[in-house]
């Protein structure tokens, strides 16, 4: 049905395809410590290498009741539910920083366990909703 | 035969569309924008969290689909093209591209405009900022050697292989929030599960989307018509 010189394209054109997709995976693969835009506790855990004067970024819950604002500065703690991280931080806070919703911190470890961090940015999720149905979805608990 | 079928499917008819087609379509487009502008500023409510920042979503999430929507039509359009040598496909393909740059950069603004009072920043080296911003190149890459490549044979392949390996970046983009940690959120509309966005607030979306729709399509038919008398004017000479 298709011709030869059809064919031949089509031929190419998967070649081409395969070879771009191997190259963009090895790289995306190779560079998968700066493709990712944050740690959470855990993986900060497991980590096996880290280095502490390094920039980087931990990522997760801020942890319920662990929000301490001193005069104008603030420590409160990273949890992904199995690890946490304290982290302790003097600057403005973002809007939606907040108990029990996502954060993330970008600054230095001191050890697996501290964290000094000199910028705080705020990660919503992917729920959308009216702050009636919110409230309601909380009284029903 | 395919080969035969697809070339004489479209340019002929193209041509002769009307222009009151164009301008009932452009009384459409207004009409929904008005309702689906109406339905996002006043009607739908705020966000439990972010208060009326979500309604930048409105314009952001449309916009964000039509521009991965537009280059996925463009790669497809220039594999048929190289395939099949259908010159039409490839004059679809570039008159999608307007299109589907405008609304990246208005994707990309909107979302810089909407990460500041969420986030905290305009702008963050994360996997879905930084492939949305690759596709933004792509698109530009492939206006560009239409615009400077002056040898119509040269320019049709060139940039139809932009648009086919520009074609991977798109799962990318889309599978980017799930794939690694980024600071996007993850996608609130699935094939899989019901979506994560309230009723209230997923209507004006859907409208805003659909005006979008309409807005593109303008775009592309008065671009694809000037394509097609111009390609039909290179062949006379």
């Amino acid at each position: 049905m298709l011709g030869k010189k059809v064919k031949s394209r089509v031929f190419y054109l998967i070649l081409l395809l395969a070879t771009a997709t191997a190259v963009i995976f090895i790289t995306l693969k190779s560079l998968e410590d700066n493709v990712v835009y944050f740690y959470s506790p855990t993986e900060i855990y497991n980590k096996p290498s880290i280095s502490f004067n390094k920039k980087i970024r931990i990522g997760g819950l801020v942890k319920e009741k662990s929000v301490k604002k001193k005069e104008n500065s603030v420590n409160f703690i990273i949890t992904d539910l199995k690890n946490e991280v304290i982290v302790s931080y003097s600057g403005l806070l973002p809007n939606l920083f907040s108990e029990g919703k996502g954060v993330i911190a970008e600054g230095l470890l001191t050890d697996k366990k501290y964290f000094v961090a000199d910028k705080i940015l705020a990660k919503h999720d992917e729920n959308y909703m009216p702050p009636e149905v919110k409230k309601a979805l909380e009284d029903a608990k | 035969m395919l080969n035969k079928m697809l070339k004489n499917f479209f340019p002929g008819k193209i041509i002769s569309l009307e222009n009151k087609w164009i301008n009932i379509l452009l009384i459409l487009m207004i009409f929904v924008i008005f309702i689906g502008l109406i339905y996002a500023l006043f009607i739908s409510p705020p966000d439990y969290i972010q208060g009326d920042a979500v309604r930048i979503m409105y314009v952001h999430v449309p916009s964000s689909f039509i521009s991965l929507g537009c280059f996925a039509v463009i790669g497809t359009a220039s594999i048929l093209n190289l395939i099949f040598k259908a010159r039409f496909m490839s004059l679809i393909a570039k008159s999608l591209a307007p299109a589907g740059i405008i609304f990246t950069i208005i994707s990309i603004v909107t979302g810089s405009l909407w990460g500041k009072p969420t986030w905290g920043v305009w702008w963050v080296w994360d996997a879905r900022l930084t492939s949305m911003l690759i596709l933004f190149f792509f698109y530009f890459a492939y206006i560009l050697t239409w615009k400077f490549v002056n040898d119509f044979e040269k320019a049709n392949k060139i940039s139809s292989i932009i648009a086919i390996i520009g074609l991977l970046n798109l799962p990318v983009i889309k599978y980017s929030v799930d794939w690694w940690n980024t600071l996007h959120q993850p996608s609130s509309i699935t094939l899989t599960s019901a979506p994560t966005i309230h009723y209230k607030m997923l209507i004006p979306l859907i409208i805003m989307l659909l005006g979008f729709v309409i807005f593109s399509l303008i775009i592309f038919l008065m671009k694809y018509k000037t394509e097609i008398m111009k390609f039909k004017l290179n062949k006379k000479k």
